[in-house]
């Protein structure tokens, strides 16, 4: 799925990106864990996420790309990439995690057609906890919250430029 | 095709881990595994220990793939060992980058193991 080279630098054109940014998300899903992600028919809580992983996109365009969710996802996501038991993957979830942001944020720039060599991927970085702001100039903000074996995952594009 | 040495290269274990089972589950008679998390590591690995593949990431800290694969052609006991590189920079212009500095073979992350196998037979193969 390839979106107009248009659309790259228009706001109008951005809030297009939302289907292809959970194409995305959802392939790296079905073809590195094995499992597919659903949307939830109604607003999940989203109490004890505390694992956030980051990638920065700089070039064309500029922002961060961010997939939360709670430890315990992110021990099953783990677990799903290693073919081992959660409790074994502990120690590599936040590897694992942030291998799923960086693919998703690739995946996503290689669809938006004319981005791919305009765009560069900062290396994965992995925050835990849930007491923290982050502050930047944020021009828009994609947002989509996903069901994963029943919890929820949040991803989040936010752009710069 | 029997007793492949192969190197695989990637700053995060989890990803080395994944490439390890999908050659393995190809069935390509992979004999021994050997891992480096950088391209300053992997050019390290392959003058001491002789290798029949090579699969690598590109963008990694303190050297990435790219540069990598430009400098494993002075290595004389790589010489004319096939590299894939497996990265999530998938656009064309980063594939002719790659292929141009040396690599004989290109898989996008996500991948599944089957895309493995098609990649990486025909280079071992000499069919590519």
């Amino acid at each position: 799925m390839n979106t107009s080279n248009s659309i790259l630098s228009t706001a109008a054109g951005r809030e297009r990106w939302l289907p292809t940014l959970q194409l995305a998300m959802q392939e790296v899903f079905e073809l590195m864990l094995g499992c597919a992600l659903t949307l939830p028919s109604e607003p999940p809580p989203e109490d004890d996420l505390e694992i956030t992983s980051m990638v920065g996109l700089a070039g064309q365009l500029c922002g961060i790309l961010t997939v939360r969710c709670s430890v315990r996802s992110a021990a099953r996501m783990a677990s799903r990439m290693l073919g081992v038991d959660a409790e074994k993957a502990g120690q590599e979830m936040w590897d694992a995690v942030g291998e799923i942001c960086n693919m998703v944020a690739g995946n996503f720039k290689n669809k938006i057609s004319g981005m791919g060599d305009g765009c560069m991927l900062s290396v994965p970085t992995v925050i835990t906890g849930g007491d923290y702001s982050v502050h930047s100039m944020v021009n828009e903000n994609l947002r989509t919250v996903f069901l994963f074996e029943g919890e929820p995952v949040i991803l989040t594009l936010e752009v710069h430029s | 095709m029997d007793n492949i040495r192969a190197l695989i290269v990637d700053d995060s274990s989890v990803m080395r881990k994944i490439v390890e089972r999908s050659l393995r589950q190809a069935g390509l008679g992979i004999a021994q595994i050997l891992e480096a998390g950088n391209g300053a590591e992997a050019l390290a690995a392959v003058q001491n220990n002789p290798v029949d593949l090579i699969l690598c990431d590109i963008n990694m800290p303190v050297m990435d793939g790219l540069e990598f694969v430009k400098q494993l052609s002075a290595v004389e006991n790589a010489k004319g060992v096939p590299v894939v590189m497996i990265t999530t920079e998938g656009s064309e212009g980063h594939v002719v980058q790659a292929l141009s500095a040396g690599a004989r073979g290109y898989i996008r992350k996500p991948f599944t193991p089957d895309q493995v196998k098609e990649h990486v037979l025909p280079v071992l193969t000499g069919k590519s």
